[in-house]
């Protein structure tokens, strides 16, 4: 034996994971969802993912002035998740302005990764939705030319499905999984974002309770309050979890660790707390969509949640069989 | 497939195919031993030898008048050359014995088989455990005999004996198991008397399938002992968890197994009592897994208690140029030591040396709240808000997170993707919490 023994408190072994290969995953299982945003909307979806990844990731490196621009990989899930926020069309200093603030407001101001409060590409797209609105929302959105990358997709429009009860009875729920539809990038395709949930409730870096809560939330809200506009008011239900952004802030947004609770209790309220503001704001709002600001909203109270749902500990109430 | 404790856990990697075919061997007779007089949790014992005397194998050389408080016996025969602090693996030096050996291995002639063991009174049964130095073999070292004597009032009804050895790389007892089977059996029959427990259950994970046939068949067909495969999953083997699944009882909060009617021992323990019944011997032999990537021979050894570590990884090759880490115990819960001149205990399972790629030295980073810590906790708690109170030093806080129920198992640190050394923040505020707790 050359040289000198290391002393440290046990356990002596570690899992191989780390902040990086967590991050990694869920890159991976944004990967789906990435891929089916190109094959609908062509180069412009390219574009608009890079410039928000590579706009975070830089953005990042500057500040913590390091060389290595992938760090630890939070700023390109930061990066690629607002790009999914965004209208497929949408002019690239969007997204690049969106990436800075998310980076810079979002999350370095409080100290860096594992710090912020808010979900820092929520953030970015707030800032973006209160000062350059009408380039994110609008009546007009570029309709999905499947097969066709070069595609100038602003050339034909259509409406989101949320906009009103017509727009939304114009697109049936198999339409919705599949995502050939008028919408945000990350927003369309059910299917692709559920696959992406699915890979990481597997690895366990979520926990089904903020996804289930929320979802089970907006589905019971629309099948109640919804006004069972489509074919019933289940399916108007349905119709809620499917169009506009709730998987995607289900299953990335809400579950991203930083910001939500880590009690088991804390998860589940959060979720239904999600579920409920989104829905408020869809049925009463002047919105058309709530889930950004459902997310923030609940983000801020994830410390008292986790102050009021420590779990009991072992033993602390008799079980004697 | 076996049954698994409600909640938590981790799967490290159990490395066990190191040793878990090898036989128990028994190691050449050392030719010094030295003997700490405080092994156990309970009052150390005062030397019953001086510098110059000459000791059989066997012999009674430090005793206590505390309670609490276990025998240690000379390991093996000749000369007592030192009296005085040594090294030992709890990280500080204890008053020890050192004896070198004559090469005779003379046993004292006072060793003899106990008469008819099953027709003696649990206090008699309780007195002779005493005698023969048994404590806890797993680790914690707590005197057998003060686990055998409830409290009045305490009612026990179950014994267990935990063959769980959910630590990683460690095969003592798997070897022990499948090798010693009827002694285990015999141990835990003589313990259920002592007791006067209806109910023995023997747990075993089952990455010990032929552990379970082994014992299976010894325990034949007593109506009264079970023998209870367990899903490998870390910490298997903890006390309070093991009660958990084989009888479905949760040790209150602060509370002792005896509480719920059940007492817990190793299966070394159960191995101990039968050797000193049936042969007389008292607890100065232990079987010790050597292993690691950075052993060159790994082995199952039968030890004299006093050996040295260094004396028995020079038996199994040595350590290799790559060692970075030397555990006593194992890995999830063992000690890592600056040295290898320290004695076996009674309670040493294993010696572990961890090569640099086993022994990751990162530099932790910010808690991302991943949650993995609050998963894994089997007691329930919430990691990384106990390590940063105490990181603060607020340890009112960290008492109201319940710091103190912490078992130290080290799911948490193990599972940290921002590799916080979550555990020892945790036994900060513990150490902290627990001594505020008596002023």
């Amino acid at each position: 034996m050359n040289g000198k023994l290391v002393i440290s408190s046990s356990p002596h072994l570690r899992t191989i994971q780390s902040v990086q290969s967590v991050m990694l995953d869920v890159l991976i299982a944004l990967g789906p969802v990435a891929a089916v945003a190109i094959f609908l909307f062509g180069y412009r979806a390219l574009i608009t993912m890079s410039v928000a990844v590579f706009a975070a990731m830089l953005t990042e490196a500057l500040w913590l002035r390091q060389l290595n621009i992938f760090g630890d990989g939070s700023a390109a899930v930061t990066g690629l998740l607002l790009a999914m926020t965004l209208p497929p069309d949408v002019v690239w200093w969007i997204p690049a302005i969106g990436s800075v603030v998310a980076i810079i407001v979002g999350k370095q101001v409080f100290g860096g990764v594992g710090n912020n409060i808010f979900n820092p590409a929520l953030v970015g797209r707030a800032v973006l939705l209160t000062s350059w609105g009408a380039h994110l929302v609008g009546p007009i959105w570029p309709v999905p030319k499947p097969f066709h990358f070069m595609a100038d997709i602003s050339a034909v429009s259509g409406a989101t499905p949320l906009a009103g009860e017509a727009e939304a009875l114009g697109i049936s729920l198999n339409q919705l999984l599949i995502g050939n539809f008028a919408g945000c990038l990350g927003e369309t395709s059910a299917l692709a974002l559920l696959l992406g949930g699915f890979w990481l409730l597997y690895k366990g870096h979520i926990d089904w309770r903020i996804p289930g809560g929320f979802i089970g939330t907006v589905w019971l809200m629309g099948t109640l309050f919804g006004g069972g506009f489509y074919e019933n008011s289940v399916s108007t239900g349905l119709f809620h979890v499917l169009a506009g952004g709730v998987l995607l802030g289900a299953l990335f947004m809400a579950t991203d660790m930083v910001t939500s609770p880590v009690t088991p209790w804390g998860k589940l309220i959060f979720g239904v707390g999600c579920g409920l503001i989104t829905m408020l704001i869809r049925l009463f709002g002047t919105y058309p969509e709530g889930v950004t600001f459902a997310i923030l909203t609940m983000n801020a109270l994830t410390p008292l949640l986790d102050k009021f749902t420590i779990p009991r500990k072992f033993g602390e109430v008799k079980q004697v069989a | 497939m076996g049954v698994a404790f409600f909640k938590g856990g981790v799967h490290p990697e159990y490395r066990k195919e190191l040793t878990s075919s090898l036989a128990i061997t028994a190691a050449p007779l050392p030719e010094k031993v030295v003997i700490p007089l405080q092994q156990h949790i309970g009052a150390p014992c005062e030397p019953l030898v001086e510098i110059g005397d000459h000791v059989k194998t066997g012999q009674k050389i430090g005793q206590s008048e505390s309670f609490v408080s276990a025998p240690v016996h000379a390991a093996i025969s000749g000369e007592v050359t030192a009296i005085g602090p040594y090294n030992h693996c709890l990280g500080r030096q204890v008053e020890a014995i050192t004896i070198e050996s004559d090469g005779e291995d003379n046993w004292d002639e006072a060793i003899r088989p106990v008469e008819n063991p099953e027709g003696c009174t649990p206090e008699e049964l309780r007195a002779l455990i005493r005698e023969a130095g048994i404590v806890g073999m797993g680790g914690a070292t707590f005197p057998a005999h003060v686990k055998l004597a409830p409290p009045e009032g305490k009612i026990i009804d179950t014994v267990i004996i935990n063959g769980a050895e959910c630590e990683p790389y460690l095969t003592a007892d798997h070897r022990l198991m499948l090798e010693r089977p009827d002694e285990i059996v015999f141990g835990l029959e003589i313990m259920m008397k002592v007791l006067g427990a209806e109910k023995g259950i023997i747990g075993i994970e089952d990455n010990k399938a032929d552990a379970v046939r082994v014992m299976k068949q010894a325990v034949g067909e007593r109506a009264a002992i079970a023998v209870v495969p367990l899903k490998t999953k870390y910490p298997q083997g903890a006390e309070k968890m093991l009660i958990e699944v084989v009888t479905r009882r949760r040790v209150p909060s602060g509370g002792l197994p005896l509480d719920v009617g059940v007492v817990n021992h190793n299966t070394g323990t159960a191995v101990a009592v039968a050797d000193a019944l049936k042969k007389g011997k008292p607890l100065i032999e232990r079987v010790v897994t050597v292993t690691g990537e950075g052993v060159g021979r790994p082995a199952n050894l039968l030890v004299r208690v006093g050996t040295l570590v260094g004396d028995l990884l020079e038996l199994c090759g040595g350590l290799k140029e790559e060692t970075r880490k030397l555990i006593v115990g194992g890995p999830m819960m063992g000690l890592a030591q600056p040295t290898a001149d320290l004695p076996v205990i009674k309670g040493t399972s294993g010696i572990v040396a961890l090569t640099a790629e086993e022994v990751d030295l990162y530099e932790s980073s910010t808690c991302i709240r991943c949650a993995r810590c609050v998963e894994v906790c089997p007691i329930n708690l919430v990691p990384t808000f106990i390590a940063r109170a105490a990181e603060f030093e607020q340890f009112d806080r960290a008492e109201r997170l319940h710091a103190a129920d912490c078992i130290e198992c080290g799911c948490c640190t193990y599972i940290c993707p921002a590799r916080i050394p979550l555990t020892q923040w945790i036994r900060i505020a513990k150490a902290e919490v627990l001594s505020r707790r008596k002023r």
